[in-house]
């Protein structure tokens, strides 16, 4: 598959050359976990958050299965049968509170997935696929991460599900009878709750099917690396085993380890209280507001707050999905040949505005609709915009990029310290003196 | 297409920009009133408990008083529906005290009368939750000036600051300030509320629950029931009944955490081990006449056997 110097399969055990041969499942296992799959020698750990995403992910659809054995979709018992998994099915607390806080570390390793994307311009080509579908994989995963909050019929679940599902009475005519189509009722009830269950249990099976595609994207032309400079030949390369093996494991051994100190010593630190009051639908909380990972998007729903031409409530939710978006026209917008920030002095200061940005977009989001958070996320708001669509196709067309290394080798033996197992590459040539 | 996203984007940038602008305008022109809420809410105070911390265990002899305080106080109009009388146990008290208990809980449960199918109420059994002290909402906001009490179980987790919160607003209940009174002449705690700055929005329906000292009779050998302590000992026994696997948590969690932490260290190594040998044993590009080189290359020679 993939590049030349990728090893092609070659089954070694008997049985698995006559199995290769009538159904092609090893090849297919073989290609799809990267075995013989060679790798640029200096990724650093930004690469290390694809696996921690995929981690999370398996941790998800374990636990949820599990919890799924006892929770019960009613509006009547949703939230004491919660109750009773946290208080008599054994290890029931572990299993929610891992489930609970596996939704905020999946977007935790994803967020740092796609900033690692955007510094290192991971979605330019030939990568534009891959790109794509991990959006398609975040819009899915945050329907889930909704539709999952829903399940427990606490306070933010249903004045949660109000408010999101009210963004489609922003659109006028249509939208109205399409929420009321979605809800199945004119405010989430039963029938909200019966289908968000449903559709819950599905979605993060198409994720896991999205990520085969998009793994089976990355391995025709290979992961970049933080050079963004192609892979020359082998010796820019090292097989996939046992050196990233070996760095991923440790290294998701050290995130678990993080992970669970918040699952076992703070469980609660990333929700909201109100979610542990049953579901009342004629006591609106003094705030609504979603899960932490929404509150960026949540902010620039909130920033419009002027009827221009439009209803602000619409331009809210026009942003908002706008916002996500134009990230699938990134690889057009941007058109610097280079890749990797570390070679684009401009751009790089522009990305770290953008964090920032988004990091402030976020604590608004977050924060009561005072005038001060509103008036900040409109300031927020209005650059990440003019950020992708205006300010990185300029910069894209005017920067002078630094010199490029002529190969990841080079590269890496200037930074010998820095980066993984330089010296790797003169193997054949060390035996042969 | 780029020129037409560049539009998309000044277009969602102008708008924001005029929203931003309208919006100082408006703060200039008329900023909005300070609200009594912004100016007398109060944080809650500082509590602390043998559960906090990543090491915190129950003390059951406060958990008992906490629920002595229940029992005999806050039972009159709070539910307590998640939790049922066996888990009791968890606070120490043997099988014939919690079936005693139950026995003698004031109000009863719902029931059936066997003979003519009519509803009636029997002795709570340990495996009943709670009862609670109203039939229905409607029943327990008609006690209670239209307020309904809310139910206790998750209290400590359904409120920020948890068991510090509910001790503050029990010892919080005090006379509105004159200053408020003065700045705000209208809010004044309406008739049937009672003037408490841990709550909200200040005013809260419940009466001060805990008034005087002794309200409650504590065993010999307990601290004395001042108001103070008996808020402390029920906030204590509400963040059981919200977590009652608390201190089985913390301690699974010192376990996983170490396990993990050997992983972690165990698998670093192993890592490290992979690229030093890596480094040790090849020789790098930048010229095979570097002395540092030539050492590696040694060194790699004597071990595979060659004569250097
Ligand atoms: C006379 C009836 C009564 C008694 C006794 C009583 N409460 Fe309440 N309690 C209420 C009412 C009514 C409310 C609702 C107040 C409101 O929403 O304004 C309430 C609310 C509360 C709240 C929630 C405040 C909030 O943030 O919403 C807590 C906590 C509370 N009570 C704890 C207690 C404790 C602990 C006791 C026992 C020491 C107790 N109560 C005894 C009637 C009572
Ligand atoms: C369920 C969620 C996801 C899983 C399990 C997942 C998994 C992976 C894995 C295992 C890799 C290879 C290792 C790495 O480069 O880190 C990868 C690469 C990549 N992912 Fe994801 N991913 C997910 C979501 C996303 C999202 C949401 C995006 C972006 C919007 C994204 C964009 C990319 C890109 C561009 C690469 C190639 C990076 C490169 O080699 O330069 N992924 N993904």
């Amino acid at each position: 598959m993939s590049f030349a110097w990728a090893k092609p399969y070659e089954p070694k055990a008997p049985l698995m050359r006559w199995l290769d041969e009538r159904l092609p499942l090893p090849r297919l296992v073989y290609g799809a976990v990267g075995g013989g799959y060679p790798v640029p020698r200096n990724l650093n750990y930004w690469w290390n958050f694809g696996i921690l995403a995929g981690l999370f992910l398996t941790i998800q659809i374990v636990t949820g299965i599990v919890l799924a054995m006892w929770y019960y979709a009613s509006v009547d018992g949703a939230f004491n049968s919660v109750e009773h998994i946290m208080r008599d099915v054994n290890g029931g607390w572990a299993l929610r509170y891992i489930h609970m806080n596996g939704a905020s570390f999946f977007f935790i390793v994803t967020y740092i997935h796609i900033f690692r994307g955007l510094y290192y311009g991971s979605y330019k080509a030939p990568r534009e696929l891959v790109w794509m579908l991990g959006l398609v994989i975040y819009l899915l995963m945050m329907a889930t991460a909704f539709m999952g909050y829903v399940l427990p019929w606490g306070q933010m679940s249903y004045w949660g599900a109000q408010v999101i599902t009210g963004f489609f009475s922003a659109f006028p005519l249509v939208g109205e009878p399409i929420r009321v189509w979605l809800l199945g009722g004119f405010a989430p009830d039963q029938a909200a709750l019966t289908r968000f269950f449903s559709l819950h249990y599905l979605l993060p099976f198409v994720i896991a099917a999205v990520v085969i595609l998009h793994i089976w994207a990355l391995h025709i032309p290979g992961s970049s690396n933080p050079t963004g400079v192609d892979v020359k030949d082998e010796k820019d390369t090292l097989p996939f085993h046992p050196y990233y093996t070996a760095k991923d494991g440790w290294f998701a051994a050290g995130f678990l380890l993080v992970f669970s100190l918040f699952v076992y010593f703070l469980p609660n630190y990333l929700g909201h209280p109100d979610n542990y009051i049953p579901a009342n639908p004629l006591a609106t909380p003094a705030h609504i507001v979603p899960e932490w990972y929404f509150w960026p998007f949540y902010a620039i729903l909130r920033a419009f707050t002027v009827d221009f031409i439009l209803p602000a409530k619409l331009w809210g939710v026009l942003a908002m999905f706008s916002s996500i978006l134009i990230l699938f026209f990134l690889p057009w917008l941007d058109k610097s040949p280079v890749r990797s920030g570390n070679y684009r002095p401009v751009f790089k200061r522009f990305f770290w505005l953008l964090v920032i940005d988004v990091l402030i977009l976020g604590y608004c989001g977050g924060a009561p609709a005072t005038p001060l958070y509103v008036g900040l996320s409109q300031l927020a708001a209005a650059y990440y915009f003019a950020h992708f669509l205006i300010i990185l196709p300029l910069v894209s067309a005017f920067e002078r990029p630094l010199p490029l290394p002529d190969s990841i080798t080079s590269a890496v033996l200037h930074h010998e310290t820095e980066q993984g197992p330089a010296g790797t590459l003169a193997t054949g040539r060390a035996a042969a003196e | 297409m780029r020129y037409i996203l560049g539009l998309v984007g000044a277009v969602f940038s102008v708008v924001l920009l005029i929203s931003f602008f309208s919006n100082v305008s408006t703060y200039w022109s008329s900023p909005p009133p300070k609200t009594a809420e912004e100016e007398f809410h109060l944080h809650p105070k500082h509590l602390s408990l043998a559960s906090d911390g990543p090491l915190g265990k129950f003390d059951k002899q406060q958990l008992q008083r906490g629920f002595q305080v229940y029992k005999e106080v806050c039972s009159a109009c709070h539910s307590l529906s998640q939790v049922a009388f066996h888990n009791l146990e968890g606070l120490g008290y043997t099988e014939a005290e919690i079936k005693a208990i139950a026995n003698q809980w004031p109000t009863e449960v719902p029931s059936v009368n066997p003979e003519t199918g009519e509803p009636a109420t029997r002795k709570a059994l340990p495996s009943d939750r709670f009862p609670a002290p109203y039939a229905n909402d409607t029943a327990a906001r008609a006690a209670n000036n239209n307020a309904l009490p809310p139910d206790l179980s998750l209290m400590t987790k359904a409120r920020h600051g948890g068991a510090a919160y509910v001790y503050s607003l029990l010892t919080g209940y005090r006379n509105q300030p004159a200053e408020l009174l003065k700045e705000f002449p209208a809010a004044k705690t309406p008739q049937g509320l009672h003037y408490n700055p841990y709550f909200a929005n200040l005013n809260l329906a419940m009466p001060p629950p805990l008034t005087s000292e002794g309200q409650v009779v504590y065993a010999p050998g307990n601290p004395k029931p001042t108001v103070d302590q008996m808020a402390k000992d029920v906030a204590a026994f509400l963040v059981w009944t919200a977590e009652p696997n608390l201190p089985n948590r913390h301690a699974t969690g010192i376990a996983v955490a170490v396990f993990l932490l050997f992983a972690t260290v165990l698998a670093r190594l192993a890592f490290l081990n992979i690229r030093n040998q890596k480094k040790a044993t090849l020789v790098r590009e930048t010229g095979v006449l570097e002395p540092e080189n030539q050492a590696k290359s040694k060194r790699a020679k004597r071990k595979a056997g060659i004569d250097g």
